[in-house]
């Protein structure tokens, strides 16, 4: 332990990620690899754009267009917008709660490894024959007409994240539940560490049934099933089904967690105490508990029948109030608080507008008979966007922005942080607003093009426009990371100034071991409290220094996820006759994921020990090691 | 946690499953799995249902005629048995009796295997009798259904065993007592699962 502060070599830091079971350290492969194929899924939206630009363009092709669109909405959700938001989730949530790590170490490395497998899978199908091709929604009617490898890519890669989302999902749950601080009671929670837990609830209960609906999708390609295949009986309506209830729970498992960075934003910089946090947290249980009950709402044009419509129609309305109480409680936050317009209170304050835009056209789509006119138009292309962008996105640009000190331990520039504001927040609603208007004039969504003579010209390249706008922005963003790191200005426990819960009480970044003592919860906004209180040594805690029982490092998560990326190669080619090596690659793919597995469970693995003595020398020199060994 | 230490039936824990922090991680953590597992085979069980006797016109294979009842009233029987007798085991557990808990396990892997022999025998003959998995969309519901449940015996019968091997020669502690009670726990929801798939697919299928 003592050579924690030496330099070490470029192999031994990659050796160090590979093997880390650290939450913080996981947190920042999740940022990285989620900003990578952000940045990707963003290319793929400006190429979409520059074909969109104007009317008969041929820069893409049709067939590409098509890859185009659907790499870019999976790659977003996917492996973009949920792993960054599980990032976020894995940095702060377990110092929110005052725990020295999640609660399954190994599984958290696991979960990162399987999805950034996944996401590398699905994502050399543009090398290997072909992207998919049959939007994100995948439906089978389609799919299965789909000639190229690209759907094999896209059900075997979303296998493999699924189930590595799965595992986070369950990690934060059992975290939560079990590993709070003396005195931190589920009402003390901060609304971030809650928007965790029902975000993870729902990833619980909606993820099976994508992987069931991606099996079947495997199987109906792999093995000659015919569960999505008509004139063989099937029914291609169950994989609308499946992937809905699977997809609608997914949109809250995305906007969840960004409420709950908003509702972390609102009070720091009001230096208010949350308004109705209360009502805040039964809105966001509600708005779990209704999630599973909209699904039919994407389907209403395929013909349930009047009575499954208007039930869905009305599930769907209903959600909007929990979401209204919330916008509320956000706007009173901020009433008659002391505030501080930083970068990430920007983001929230603009969120605010934009996310109720979008919100409102949701409520619109709830009307079924309105629905059947805005269907698959970019009415919808416009709607969605405006949540997700305007509320997802701006979200994780906000949370990048706040909590990058916790991470890396240096602030990200204020200045280059409002430019990226202005670039992105034009650029998002020049993008998208007229798109509804572009929905409305008729314009279908997912067509590669269109004629001179359909009066689309205009608002399509405003629309192209806009994006532009946004790409500087990101690209400002980028720009402001190096400039940071190169500088690298140095930063304490509490940046902001005004932060109120457990996170902002340690060292940035934390310590490998988080809180040499476990900290004492004396209520809501428990580190404000102290601070109020004029309490000097930063917390009460509630041990004495002693021991710290620390897991250790493996490469085995990293090896089982190696194995299920063998054995999806062996899956995919294996409906070619052609390639009879298929099967092997598949046993072999399979033999490293349960091998792994096995040896995983015969080995007993019980963790070091963090002395008392090495506890205080490493406080004596700050407490700021990274506890690599 | 430390290996070495030695229990009695008298210092062992009333709850050795959930003693330590690890343990009882692993408790919640396990239940929420089988919450997954739940949506997972209901998923399956409601495609069965809307995909029962459903395939090309004039297929040969519906649910009713097919089934081999007696067969899988058997089976049934043994994996019921199976289950009391990892109850059993996990009772030895709780009373730090770790050779009958190995005795009982023993033989609960063994309705285990003669369940997945017997599994393998029927859906051979469904095969034999030209009931392929490409037939039609029922076929494919039926063998994905129960083929999902019959992996899952798989599974559990090789996390017995790996137990078993591997805590033969050093008994019980606070350590390994979570990983028996889990597995446990586990065949027991491949039970009920099972209990669903004898209600839904095969009797169900014989009144139709």
């Amino acid at each position: 332990m003592s050579s924690l502060a030496q330099k070490k070599g470029v192999g031994a830091i990659i050796w160090d990620y590979l093997t880390t079971v650290d939450h913080k350290k996981i947190a920042i492969l999740y940022l990285i690899s989620g900003g990578i194929f952000f940045l990707i899924g963003g290319l793929e939206a400006m190429l979409i754009r520059i074909q969109l630009m104007k009317a008969g363009n041929d820069f893409l092709s049709a067939g590409l267009y098509n890859e185009m669109i659907t790499m870019h909405g999976t790659t977003m959700i996917f492996l973009a917008a949920m792993p960054i938001l599980l990032g976020f989730m894995n940095a702060v949530m377990p110092l929110q709660i005052g725990a020295r790590d999640v609660a399954f170490p190994f599984l958290n490395s696991l979960g990162f490894w399987l999805f950034f497998f996944g996401g590398i899978f699905l994502n050399l199908s543009w090398f290997m024959g072909g992207a998919p091709d049959a939007g994100w929604t995948n439906y089978a009617s389609l799919a299965l007409a789909s000639e190229s490898h690209g759907i094999d890519f896209y059900a075997l890669g979303l296998t493999i994240s699924g189930f590595g989302t799965l595992i986070g999902g369950i990690n934060f749950l059992v975290t939560i539940i079990n590993m709070r601080a003396p005195g931190m009671t589920y009402m003390r929670m901060p609304l971030f560490t809650w928007t965790t837990f029902v975000a993870s609830a729902l990833i619980l209960l909606a993820f099976p049934p994508l992987t069931v609906g991606l099996f079947f999708m495997i199987f109906d390609r792999m093995f000659g099933a015919n569960f999505f295949v008509v004139e063989m009986g099937g029914n291609t309506i169950i994989w609308e089904h499946l992937f809905w209830i699977f997809g609608h729970p997914e949109v809250y498992i995305l906007i969840l967690p960004a409420f709950g960075i908003f509702s972390e934003i609102f009070a720091i910089f009001s230096r208010k105490r949350l308004f109705g946090y209360t009502a805040l947290v039964f809105a966001t249980i509600l708005i779990g508990f209704y999630g599973f009950m909209v699904w039919a709402h994407h389907m209403f044009t395929v013909g349930l029948g009047p009575t499954a419509n208007a039930v869905f129609a009305l599930a769907t309305m209903i959600i909007a109030v929990p979401t209204g109480i919330k916008i509320f409680n956000w706007l009173l936050t901020i009433w008659g608080g002391s505030i501080k317009f930083t970068v990430p209170m920007v983001y929230a304050v603009a969120f605010i507008p934009s996310f109720v835009a979008g919100g409102v056209t949701g409520v619109m789509q709830a009307i079924a008979p309105l629905d059947y006119q805005l269907h698959d138009s970019y009415f919808i292309v416009a709607h969605f966007h405006y949540v997700i962008v305007g509320g997802v996105v701006l979200a994780i640009l906000a949370g990048v922005h706040l909590y990058w000190p916790k991470m890396f331990g240096t602030m990200l520039s204020e200045k280059l942080g409002m430019v990226t504001f202005w670039f992105f927040f034009i650029g998002f609603h020049l993008t998208f607003f007229i798109q509804h208007f572009l929905g409305l004039l008729g314009m279908p969504r997912r067509v590669y093009t269109f004629g001179a003579d359909q009066g689309w010209d205009l608002f399509n390249a405003i629309s192209s426009a806009g994006a532009l706008l946004m790409a500087i922005g990101v690209i400002v963003l980028l720009v402001n990371v190096v400039i940071t790191t190169v500088k690298n200005v140095r930063v304490g426990n509490d940046p902001w100034e005004d932060g109120r819960t457990l996170e902002w009480a340690i060292p940035s970044p934390p310590p490998f071991y988080n809180f040499a003592q476990t900290p004492l919860v004396r209520g809501l906004d428990t580190y404000w409290i102290e601070k109020m209180e004029g309490n000097k040594k930063g917390m009460v805690y509630a041990e004495p220094l002693g021991d710290i029982h620390m897991p250790n490092g493996s490469i085995i998560p990293f090896i089982m996820s190696f194995g299920m990326f063998v054995a999806s190669f062996g899956a995919l080619y294996f409906q070619d006759d052609s390639k009879p090596w298929t099967l092997a690659v598949l046993i072999i793919g399979l033999a490293i994921l349960f091998g792994s597995m096995l040896v995983r469970s015969l080995k007993d693995d019980l963790g070091f020990h963090i002395t008392k003595e090495e506890l205080m020398e490493d406080l004596k020199k700050g407490g700021n090691t990274d506890g690599s060994k | 946690m430390d290996l070495n230490k030695r229990y009695t039936p008298q210092s062992w824990p009333d709850h050795p499953e959930t003693a330590t922090l690890e343990g009882k991680n692993k408790f919640i953590g396990f239940w929420l799995l089988l919450a997954a597992e739940t949506v997972t085979f209901a998923s399956l069980f409601a495609t069965y249902l809307a995909l029962k006797d459903r395939g090309p016109s004039g297929m040969e294979f519906t649910s009713s005629g097919l089934f081999e009842l007696p067969l899988v009233f058997a089976m049934t029987m043994i994996l019921l048995t199976s289950s009391l007798t990892s109850v059993y085991a996990i009772h030895h557990m709780k009373n730090h009796n770790f050779k009958a808990m190995q005795a009982w396990l023993g033989i609960t892997v063994l309705l285990g295997v003669v369940f997945l022999g017997l599994e393998i025998y029927e859906f051979n003959h469904y095969v034999h009798l030209g009931f392929g998995y490409t037939n039609s969309a029922f076929s494919a519901a039926f063998y994905t259904l129960v083929g999902t449940h019959g992996a899952h015996v798989l599974f559990g019968l090789s996390w017995f065993i790996a137990l078993m091997i591997r805590n033969s020669k050093r008994g019980l502690n606070t350590y390994n007592a979570p990983k028996f009670y889990l597995a446990a726990l586990y065949w027991h929801f491949i039970d009920v699962v099972w209990v669903f798939i004898f209600t839904v697919v095969y009797l169900m299928g014989a009144i139709s």
